[in-house]
């Protein structure tokens, strides 16, 4: 079964919250509701004739038109059965940007939420730690993937620089940032023993 | 420096004894040959440029040819800061820390275009030139430099070292953020950042 074939058995089984499917180079493209989102994504995971268990982005799409909203895409793939998907949940920019997480779907989404959450600003609802991940976390200027964002940012450079240089070096580096403390339990034995013997310092 | 010239007559078998034994030189240019030639690097290294440096480093262009056979991985045992790469504002402070923990005397060279200018990279992410961060000695141009140049910048900083002299205590000032916590005045920020080339094409909103 292709991906047109999973389009077809998404707008049979979920009917309007479907509310576009098309095809582009090749690409299975479908356009969910985006309250319904999160149940069609665990049934595509879960489904026997679907299996897609492996998501392999989440990103967004502003388009320069203002009027045009901002999309959320899924990209999925079915490992077992060697076909993709991409699922488009469409936000309008006047509404607050909410989708639910898929966190608990994809724990990989982990970090695909939070670098859409740090470059377009859309709150995934659920994610378990939701702050930015490329941009340092006192970056006051917005969100730098939007459209609307000047490509050299909103501050002059000499306030960039002085809000850069006040920033502590070692915030991004302490393992409270890594959060090593709070996944103890969910890390390796061999990394546990390394920390543990003091490699990377003491460990609470 | 120079040999002793053999002294007249007199006490000639006395100095002849050990003139062939004696250099005589000014303190200030026994220290900058000695500082000349143990300049100790410290790699900064954050893209491809870094690459080049490695190359430098390897045996072909043979960095421990000009003193610098030990690579200081820690700034407290280095001389030269060599950013080799585009800085991000989120390293500014990094680097800003690592150049106040490297003791005195010290210097910086900025290789390639991104680090001395920006390069490419005239964006939100990006620090125009990291002489608005830190103090440089000498800029080389590239994208990236080839080691030639990078060995170049490093004759041209052997050559400005050897010109230092001791009695100026202002080269070894240590040059710390100002109060608004900022290394240069923010007009003159604001004028090294101005977009140049393609870039004056491009939006901003300041």
């Amino acid at each position: 079964m292709s991906g047109a074939d999973c389009a077809a058995a998404l707008q049979g089984r979920f009917g309007t919250a479907v509310t576009r499917s098309w095809a582009s180079c090749g690409d299975a493209i479908v356009h969910v509701a985006r309250d319904r989102a999160h149940e069609i994504l665990t049934w595509l995971r879960d489904d026997a004739g679907q299996q897609f268990n492996y998501l392999t982005d989440i990103t967004c799409v502003d388009y320069r038109d203002v009027e045009r909203p901002l999309e959320v895409c899924y990209q999925l793939r079915s490992i077992p059965r060697k076909t993709d998907l991409r699922l488009k949940i469409e936000l309008d920019k006047a509404q607050p940007l909410e989708v639910d997480s898929v966190y608990d779907l994809w724990k990989g989404a982990d970090w695909m939420e939070r670098e859409a959450f740090d470059m377009f600003g859309v709150t995934f609802r659920g994610h378990p730690d939701l702050r930015r991940i490329l941009m340092w976390e006192t970056f006051a200027e917005g969100y730098p993937l939007r459209k609307d964002f000047p490509l050299r940012g909103r501050f002059t450079r000499a306030e960039q620089t002085r809000q850069a240089l006040g920033a502590n070096p070692e915030a991004h580096y302490s393992l409270e940032e890594l959060a090593i403390a709070e996944t103890w339990a969910d890390l390796p034995a061999d990394v546990r023993a390394r920390l543990e013997r003091g490699e990377r310092g003491k460990v609470g | 420096m120079g040999l002793i010239q053999p002294a007249a007559a007199g006490d000639a078998t006395e100095i002849s004894a050990v003139s062939s034994n004696v250099l005589l030189t000014r303190l200030s240019e026994l220290v900058n040959w000695g500082r000349t030639r143990s300049l100790w690097p410290m790699p900064f290294g954050t893209a491809c440029c870094a690459i080049e440096f490695m190359a430098t480093a390897a045996s072909r262009f043979d960095l421990a040819r000009f003193g610098m056979e030990r690579q200081a991985f820690s700034p407290r045992q280095a001389d030269v800061l060599i950013c080799a790469g585009r800085l991000p504002y989120k390293l500014a402070p990094v680097i800003r820390r690592i150049w106040d923990q490297m003791p005195q005397p010290k210097w910086a060279i900025s290789m390639g275009a991104c680090a001395s200018s920006g390069g490419i990279f005239d964006t939100y992410a990006m620090v125009q030139g990291i002489d608005t961060i830190i103090p440089v000695d000498v800029y080389v141009p590239g994208c990236p430099p080839r080691p030639e140049g990078l060995l170049y910048a490093i004759m041209l900083l052997q050559k400005k070292i050897s010109g230092e002299r001791l009695s100026d205590t202002e080269l070894r000032r240590e040059q710390t953020l100002g109060p608004d916590g900022l290394f240069l005045p923010p007009a003159r920020i604001d004028e090294l950042a101005e977009p140049f080339g393609n870039s004056v094409h491009q939006t901003r909103s300041a």
